[in-house]
This record gives C-alpha cells, structure tokens and sequence, in this order.
C-alpha cells in the first residue's frame, strides 16, 4: 500500500504507523515517501512458509522462567522467520514497489529505512511495539526483503513471546505490518513554527534552516538563517541569513556527523524563496490538521523533484504562546465604538507607537 | 537630535536664478517676513505631486490645493491633533509642514471631531452620491467656459438682446471662472480625503495589532476596490485592443506611427467603427495626464493619441502571444475574500472579530473615494482646466502678448488676470496694449530660470526635525516617517550605497535599472528592467506589465504609485530620496520590497 492510496478503513491491515503516514499524506502534511506491505503479506508469507507447525515445534514445552531457554528456542524461532522463503507474489510486490520508490528519487539502491507498523495498537503487543525493530539506510531490493523479514521475526522477542505463553494468547494471533519509507537525505533541514515565537503573532510561520540534516538546528549547535512568512500570502517579510560555519551530513559509515561548511556555502541562504514559502504551507497545514500552533520538523530532500521535496519529519503542538490566554487587541474598547478608535489612530498613530 | 536639514534660507538660489522668487505669488515663497515661524518649523519637500520646479501658472493650484486640505482638518471637522500644512516654494520646489493642534486642545476637538466626522461616516455613500453630482457638474460647467479672440465688433445679436456684456468681459469672466473652478474642485478634493485615509488607518492599526507582522499589502488587498475608477482608462485600453483584434483592425496599428494608423482605419467600416469606439472611451477616461496631473507640461492621453495608442499596440502584441490581458475579477474577488475569512480565522475573540468586522466594513465604505477621486480631480477636471488655460494662450498668441499658448503658464494667477484686463481695455479702446512689449522678454527669462532650477537637487527637507513625526496624514500620504527621515539625514554616510525606503509592494528582485525622470522617456524601458523613477503615476499602468520592480524618490504605502503597484503585483521600495541620484541606467540593482532595500550589485 502506497501512502497516498491509504483510506481508514484499512488501518487493520496496514497497522498504527502506516495508517498515520497513510493520513498525514492525505492531508497534504508531505512525510518521506514510502509503502507499507500489509498484513496480509505477512499472513501469505507465514501461510506458505507453514510457520504453525514450525512455530508448534520449536515453543513446545518452553519454560518461560528459564532464561537460557526462552532466549534460545526464541533466536531460533527468529532464525526461522529471517530465512524463511517469501511467496514469489509478495516478494515480488516487495521488490516491484521498491523500484518504483528508486524511481521516484531517480536513485539506484535508494537508501530506505524500514521499519515495523504495529496492527492492534489496543492489544498488549502493542507495549512491546518499541521492541519492534527499525533498519536505517538500508539499500538495494534483496537487502530490503531481508529486512522485512527481520522485521516480522521482531513479533518473537524473548518478552513478546513469552508475554502470549503466560497470558494463554495464540502466536497465529499476532500479525505484523512493514513500513518502507524513503530516508531523506537533506540539502537543508530545521525546524518552523506557526507563529512568531518572539511575539506570539499568529499570522506568521517563523522559520530556522541550515545546510544538510537537522540536528544542528534542534541543539542549537548551528547558528541558523531566520525567515518569517505570511501565513495568508505567503509573503516573506523578514529574512536573516547567518553564517553557518558547520553543517551535518552522512558519513560512509551511514552516521551523521558535523563537518566544516566551506566559506561560499556559510554566507549563502540555506533555503530558495520558493522553499521558504513551500515549508511556510506545510507547517500552515499541519497547524490546520492539528487544530493547533505546531511546532515541526522539516527537510528539503536531495534526491524528490521540486514541488514534491519538502519533508515533514515532525510535528509536535507548540507550547509557549499557545498556553498564553490571547489578548484582546480591542480591550477595553466598545468593538462598535468606531469614532472613539479612530480618535485614538489620529492621536496616538501606530508608527509613533513603535518607536 | 542634534543633526539637522539646512534652513530655508541658508539654500542658495540655482545659477542663473537668483530672482526665482519673482515667478511665484508672494504668499508661496518663504521670506523675511515671516523668518522666524519659517525657520522654527520642519519642512519636508513634495516630489510625489511636484517632482520638478514649478513653471509660475502651475503653482496656482498649490496653495488653493493646501488650503483646502487644511479647513477640513482645522475648521470643518476639527482633526483633533492635527490642522493644516503650511505650503511654501523654495528654489522653485514644494515643501510642506504640517501645523499641528495645542496638544491642550485634543479632547476639546475630538467631542468635535466625534460628531462632525462621525456623521460624515454615517452617511458616507449618499454624500459621495452628491459628491460625484458636483464634480460633474463643474466640470460640465468648464468644459461649457468659451474663450474666443476679441472681435472687431460685437455680433448684432448683443444688441438685438440686450446683453449688456461683450466679448472682452467674458474672456475676463472665463479666466475667472476658470480660476474659480481651481479652488473649487480642490475644496471637493479633500472633501473625503482625509477622513477617507483616518478610517483606512484605523483599520490598519488594528490589523498591526492584531498582527505584528502582516505586510502592508494584505491589509491593501482586504479594503482595495476590484472595480476601481483609477483603473478604467487601462481597461478601456484594454478592451479597445481586443475590439481592434476582434474587428480586424489590428494590423493598422503595426506602422506605429498615428497619422498612418488613423488614415488605415478611417478606409474602412470596421475601423471606422473602431475610432468612434475610441472617442466613446475617451470622454471623460483618456483624460488622463502621464504625470501627477500637476503640470501644463504633463501629456493628457486624448490630446497625445500616440500615447494611448502605443499602449494599444502593446496591448494587441500580447494578445497575438496568445496572452490573456483581463484582469480576472472573479479570482480577484476570491482572493480578497480568502484573505480576509484567514485573517478573521486568526483572531481570538468574538469582540476582535466583531471590531475587525466593524472597521474593515468602514475601511470599504470609505475606500472607493480615496482611490477614485485622483482620477475625477487631478486627472479629469485638472485635464480640462490645462485645455482652457492654453485657449485663453492662444487668445494672447494672437494678439502678440506671447509667442506660443503655452507661454501663458509663465505668468502666474494674478498677472494673467493683469495681461486679461490690458487686453481688454486696449481691445476697448482701442489702444496699444503694454503687453507684447512688456511679457515676451520676462517669459523668456522666467522659462531659462526654471530651467535653472530643475540643475539644482533640492534638499529633501530644511530645518529641524521633530524627535517623532506623528502627524497621521504626513506619514500616510507622503511616506514622511521618522526612520525616513533619518535615512535622508545619513544619506551620505550610506558606504555600501544602498537605499532605504518604504516597503511600498512586496518581493525581491534583481535586474538592471532604468532610471527616467519623465513620462516622455517611458518608451525607453525595456522588458524586464526595473524602473527606477522620481515617482511613477497610475497612468503609467500599461508599462507595468513589462518591468519587473520599481524604485521611486518619494511616496508612502498609500501613494498613487504604491497603489499601483500593488495591482500588478510587483515588488516597490517607494520613498527613498535618492534613487535617480544615485542609480543609473543598466546598474544591476536589488529591490527589496519587503524590507524597503534597494541595494547596488555589481
């Protein structure tokens, strides 16, 4: 399932994860692109593979207060998902919309981070949900196959497993779905928020942005440039651009590590107009899918075409000005009193006011 | 403070001018006389409406303009801080000083205020109704003035009815009819104006408020007409390209040049029908001057037929492109309502929705006189009043007094009225009248002399500055704030020789300067330059379509130029000083509309 084809009625399939990037997609909120492969996949692959029996076979008689035992006969069961063989449909479903997601990025073996999507997020599983596993920069379709099976072989941790034995509950029970989402690979990342934080005007998205990822941003490590943005016309009404003398990016080790910005590349803005403007709608439609000022994280990704590079990595509510009780702009006036106001224009203007 | 501009009399007359005081009424000049209130106060220069030295004719409708502005802040509705402006003329420029209220008299004056404007408020609409009724009627009224040469005897009908008047009185009753219609269209001129501008600031100062950071063009394109008088001739333009495309007269507009475009139309029905769809449109809307309106010099479209027609031309060139030159007011209309119902979703209280409500619904009622009336006043009635003037010049031609009607604008109100009344009574008598002798030579000088005025810059403003500018109608008008003039004060020391002005139209852009000083020289820009101007008026519009921003000397948010600007959706830094002086043609420039920056890049 492609994020964008996602509707609710499919959250049973495609579990907690998928359906909320599922959502967010449709909400116009541009999270990495990716698929999910759905539980179904998961319940052929088990099928064919004919893991009841196996799964009969090696949990037979385990003693969940012995250790040694639990966390042996468990890697074992592992073992047996990790290598087990995929239906030819699925595997090929797999690899297929892999290739499609290289495609899209116009990049071979793109990097992919897969990770587990919980089904049952009420059931008891779903406390053990962080357990799940996630694999970062992982590239090339047999790679990526391998990992959705590591994924799967996550519903039998040492605890999971022995949590279903103690409370009666049947391992054919638990299904599993798999995220594949692009890892994004930033020219610039940072974060926006829906109002300016240095007087609460609600009118504006105030943006902070720095070359490559955004962890220097976050921490504060890196001096970002400074936009804010007109939340109706999308205006740019005040730019700042700082030198930003370092700059995080990926090493070969798949880490990401900060490195010197060369002296050009400091002094530059790290964002175009029309990336300030695209990242100010974003964050605008966060806030109107939240239905409150959020505060989000947001990257311009390398390797997806214009119009479609503006990632949303995050999006938290914000919790300074939106705790302030708002102030009346008009208080102590009569709102229809409309001479009094203009005598106080005329007395007191705006533009004295402000100085 | 301690910096300050020159005084008014510390500036030294142009070269070759030295007697320039002699060109105007003695009122407008700054003197002895009257030294020590002229040097106590701060006086800005008018470029917006005056951008070069006056001839003496044309600043007749000076003082008369500033008075009325002034009895309707001082003694018609009682501004409560603010009165009139002082007008003065200095090395033939305009400079200005508002005269405020006793800060001991404001709550006095605003139970006055409340009472007088707050009625005008009340019923806005059926007084701009009448309104409209005057000013038509006036200018019924000019255009109906006749001025004739003086005949050698009375028609017989005189004296069959009995008139009792001749000739020579009427050409006296004309000019003053003609000088009374001056101070009559510019009484109704602020009969709204500055009420008009304190509600748009009212509002303007809530959305502020509200939003610390909302630019000034999204409160512009909450309270700006869609239908707008100021825009008509352009639209008429506009239709009248697309009827010669539909009609198949375009291709008579391919030579460029009037005459062989007249004579090509005239041959056939098609383009006959199309020159009398043109003079259906030309009365009242190409009485439309290029300039500010302000002076004789100033091309009116419907006696300078190329101008309309080269924006026709152009006009049809985009059509054969294939582009689409209407003005979509539908997507307009949306726009306007989107922007206000996000606006309104952004507030936090049904009191701030309700005053929002409130003051924008004011802000419209209130907004379609401050945008139309430039067209009916300085445009249309000031149209007609040049036409009459240069009658009356060719009167004087005839009899010698002057060389070319246009020499009549070198005398000013009063002698003309003189040169008037000694042609009418030498007429009379007959006799030789003083006048060939007396004026061919004083023209002569007087036109060297403003000549010589336009070779000296004029300082932006004289005297010492007030610590705040708070006069509202100073700030809204003409773009006089205190950072401005700061600005004007550290001008010199600007090293990276960027200029600051006001952030008249959003966005930024970079391109190469075309700097021209008149309308004469519009047909120099060229796609894509940004016009670098002393200021830029909305008859301009045409050529907005080909540049990519604009930088002008003088104006505020509010001004003619801004407003413009902002229709065509094109970045504009107004109001800095010394864009012409400092930029030339083909520098690579940065304008800032957001920030009011105009930067120098090579």
């Amino acid at each position: 399932m492609w994020f964008q084809s996602y509707w609710p009625g499919m959250k049973a399939d495609v579990g907690g994860k998928a359906a909320s990037l599922g959502e967010m997609t449709g909400a116009g909120l541009p999270v990495p692109p990716g698929f999910a492969i759905t539980t179904g996949g998961y319940r052929r692959a088990h099928d064919e593979a004919d893991l009841d029996a196996t799964l009969a076979r090696l949990l037979h008689g385990l003693n969940t207060e012995d250790t040694d035992m639990v966390s042996r006969v468990c890697s074992e069961v592992r073992d047996a998902i990790r290598t087990m063989p995929l239906p030819g449909e699925v595997e090929a479903e797999i690899r297929r919309s892999y290739d499609e997601l290289c495609r899209m990025a116009d990049t071979v073996n793109l990097p992919v981070a897969v990770r587990s999507s919980a089904t049952s997020e009420d059931s008891p599983d779903a406390s053990f949900a962080g357990e799940h596993d996630t694999y970062l920069w992982v590239r090339g379709g047999d790679d990526v196959v391998d990992a959705v099976r590591r994924c799967w072989a996550s519903l039998f941790t040492d605890r999971a497993t022995c949590y279903r034995v103690v409370m009666g509950y049947e391992h054919r029970s638990v299904e599993m779905a798999v995220v594949v989402q692009k890892m994004v690979r930033p020219k610039s990342a940072g974060v926006a928020f829906t109002l300016n934080p240095s007087d609460g005007d609600r009118s504006v998205v105030a943006i902070d942005s720095a070359w490559g990822f955004g962890e220097g941003v976050v921490s504060g490590e890196i001096t970002p440039d400074n936009f804010l943005v007109d939340k109706v016309l999308f205006e740019v009404s005040k730019r700042n651009v700082s030198t930003k003398e370092s700059e995080f990016v990926l090493t070969d080790h798949d880490t990401v590590e900060k490195v010197d910005c060369d002296a050009a590349k400091a002094s530059e803005p790290s964002l175009t107009d029309d990336e300030i403007k695209a990242i100010a709608r974003l964050a605008r439609s966060a806030e109107r899918h939240y239905g409150s000022p959020q505060d989000i994280e947001w990257a311009v990704d390398l390797d997806l075409p214009d119009g479609e590079n503006i990632i949303l990595l995050q999006a938290r509510p914000e919790t300074v000005w939106s705790k302030k009780a708002p102030q009346r702009i008009t208080e102590g006036q009569n709102p229809s009193d409309f001479m009094a106001s203009i005598v106080s224009t005329l007395v007191n203007p705006l533009h004295a006011r402000k100085k | 403070m301690t910096e300050r501009f020159p005084s008014p009399f510390e500036v030294p007359s142009p070269e070759g001018a030295s007697d320039w005081t002699s060109l105007y009424p003695y009122g407008l000049v700054f003197s002895e006389d009257r030294k020590d209130y002229e040097d106590s106060v701060f006086w800005f220069q008018d470029g917006m409406h005056w951008p070069d030295p006056l001839p003496p004719w044309d600043a007749s409708i000076i003082d008369l303009a500033f008075g009325a502005l002034s009895q309707y802040n001082s003694r018609v509705f009682i501004v409560p801080p603010a009165n009139g402006l002082s007008v003065r003329l200095l090395n033939g420029y305009v400079y200005l000083s508002p005269v405020p209220a006793d800060p001991a008299d404001i709550e006095k004056r605003a139970g006055m205020f409340m009472e007088r404007a707050g009625y005008y408020f009340m019923n806005w609409n059926d007084l701009y109704d009448k309104w409209m009724l005057k000013v038509r009627a006036l200018v019924g009224r000019l255009e109906a003035i006749e001025i004739e040469p003086l005949p050698d005897f009375e028609d017989f009908s005189v004296v069959q009815e009995g008139h009792g008047k001749t000739s020579g009185f009427d050409l006296y009753k004309a000019y003053n009819d003609l000088l009374t219609a001056v101070a009559e269209i510019w009484n109704y001129h602020f009969e709204f104006l500055n009420l008009g501008y304190a509600a748009y600031l009212d509002f303007f100062g809530f959305c502020k408020t509200a939003w610390p950071n909302i630019p000034d063009l999204a409160i512009a394109k909450m309270v700006a007409g869609v239908e707008v008088d100021l825009f008509r001739p352009d639209e008429e333009l506009k239709r009248l390209a697309r009827l010669a495309k539909e009609s198949g007269v375009a291709d008579a507009f391919g030579s460029g040049d009037v005459e062989t475009t007249c004579e090509t139309l005239k041959g056939s029905e098609a383009g006959r029908a199309w020159i009398a769809s043109f003079e259906e449109s030309a009365e009242p809307w190409f009485n439309f001057s290029t300039g500010s309106g302000f002076y004789h010099k100033d091309k009116i479209w419907i006696e300078n037929v190329e101008v309309p027609f080269d924006f026709i031309k152009n006009y049809i060139d985009k059509l054969n492109k294939g582009e689409d030159i209407a003005r979509p007011l539908e997507a307009i209309h949306a726009e306007r309502d989107r922007i206000v119902a996000e606006y309104t979703e952004l507030l936090a209280s049904d009191e701030d929705r309700e005053a929002f409500q409130g003051k924008l619904g004011l802000a419209r009622v209130v907004f379609p006189y401050v945008e139309n009336h430039n067209f009916y006043v300085e445009h249309w009635t000031h149209s007609v009043i040049w036409r009459k003037m240069r009658a009356i010049g060719s009167v004087f031609v005839k009899e010698s007094f002057i060389e070319q009607p246009d020499d009549i604008f070198y005398m000013h109100r009063g002698e003309v009225h003189d040169a008037i009344t000694d042609l009418y009574t030498s007429w009379a008598a007959p006799e030789p009248a003083r006048g060939p002798k007396y004026w061919p030579p004083i023209i002569k000088q007087r036109r060297a002399m403003v000549e010589a005025c336009k070779k000296q810059k004029p300082p932006p403003a004289l005297g010492t500055p007030p610590e705040v500018i708070t006069e509202p109608f100073t700030v809204m008008l003409w773009g006089v704030t205190s950072e401005s003039v700061d600005g004007w004060l550290g001008a010199a020391d600007n090293a990276d020789g960027s200029l600051k002005g006001m952030s008249a139209s959003p966005g930024v852009v970079e391109g190469v300067a075309r700097v021209i000083f008149s309308p004469d020289q519009i047909a120099e820009v060229q796609e894509g330059e940004i016009l670098v101007a002393p200021l830029t008026a909305p008859s301009w519009a045409p050529i907005f379509g080909k540049i990519a921003a604009t930088v002008t000397d003088t104006g505020g948010m509010m001004s003619h130029a801004a407003i413009v600007c902002r229709e065509y959706g094109l970045p504009a830094v107004t109001g800095t000083s010394f864009a012409t002086s400092t930029i030339s043609t083909g520098d690579r420039i940065r304008v800032d509309g957001n920030t009011g920056v105009v930067t120098k890049i090579d």
